[in-house]
């Protein structure tokens, strides 16, 4: 017996949901750049699950690839963005956020 | 029955682990909480009849992006507290407003009209043989594409990791 049978997409909707704003409350709350991305991976992997969730619901292959897609782009983007973040490291001896501001109108 | 109890411990599990990756001081114990939240989501796969997604999930995020994370992490001698804190107003005013868009994202979610599903209940979607038909058949040039992606971002991380470009 699976989950679709018993439990309403309305749950998975919910819990997607819950756990994206989780995600954007540690982006606005911290200001380590790190914790700050660790919660972007957080708002990737809520959507990931609504995706799986509607594929499995609609019987549809195609959220599940989505998915996969979405892995590979994760960790395109979690290799560049840790250089960078290592690169900022380097100049500015912090990962503290707030001093990144030259681009801040 | 027991699924029910099931989706509920994990759930229950995915929340707390997540609230407690933005709220840990210790950015190493932040990256084991994110590990966990990433446990109990692929459990939500395999409840969901999404079994090698489970896997793949377990094995690209926590075994490899994590890795990366705590390797950097552990690499720029983070492990210790030295974030500054923000102020308490300010702290506030994130959490209502994150608490505000939930309250929308639910509301709107609340009126949506609800899914009916087109194809017949097939319970083998997930495994691996429907998958690669799929991203086979209908996904080739995307999933080409991503390759070019992956060797695009390995160059550029190792254009920017290195110490100074002659």
């Amino acid at each position: 017996m699976s989950a679709i049978q018993i439990i309403p997409i309305e749950w998975y909707l919910l819990l997607s949901t819950v756990l994206f704003t989780i995600g954007v409350a540690g982006v606005m709350l911290r200001r380590n750049a790190i914790i700050i991305f660790m919660s972007v991976e957080l708002m990737l992997n809520a959507v990931n699950l609504l995706l799986v969730a509607f594929s499995s619901y609609l019987s549809d292959s195609k959220g599940q690839v989505f998915v996969f897609f979405i892995m590979a782009v994760a960790a395109a983007e979690v290799a560049v963005g840790l250089a960078i973040l290592m690169m900022v490291y380097r100049n500015t001896k912090s990962s503290d956020i707030n001093i990144l501001n030259k681009l801040k109108w | 029955m027991i699924t029910t109890y099931l989706f509920y411990l994990l759930t229950f599990l995915a929340i707390m682990f997540a609230i407690r990756v933005v709220s840990t001081k210790n950015p190493i114990h932040s990256v084991l909480y994110l590990v966990m939240t990433f446990f109990a989501i692929a459990g939500h796969y395999v409840l969901l009849n999404a079994q090698f997604l489970a896997a793949v999930h377990i094995i690209v995020y926590a075994g490899a992006i994590m890795v990366l994370f705590l390797f950097l992490i552990m690499l720029l001698n983070l492990n210790k507290e030295t974030e500054p804190h923000k102020s308490v107003w300010l702290k506030t005013s994130a959490v209502v407003a994150s608490g505000l868009l939930l309250l929308v994202l639910v509301g709107a979610l609340k009126g949506a009209s609800t899914i009916q599903a087109t194809n017949t209940f097939n319970p083998n979607i997930g495994l691996i043989e429907n998958l690669g038909k799929t991203l086979f058949n209908d996904f080739l040039l995307p999933f080409e594409l991503s390759s070019v992606l992956l060797l695009s971002a390995m160059v550029g991380a190792v254009m920017l990791g290195k110490k100074s470009i002659k």
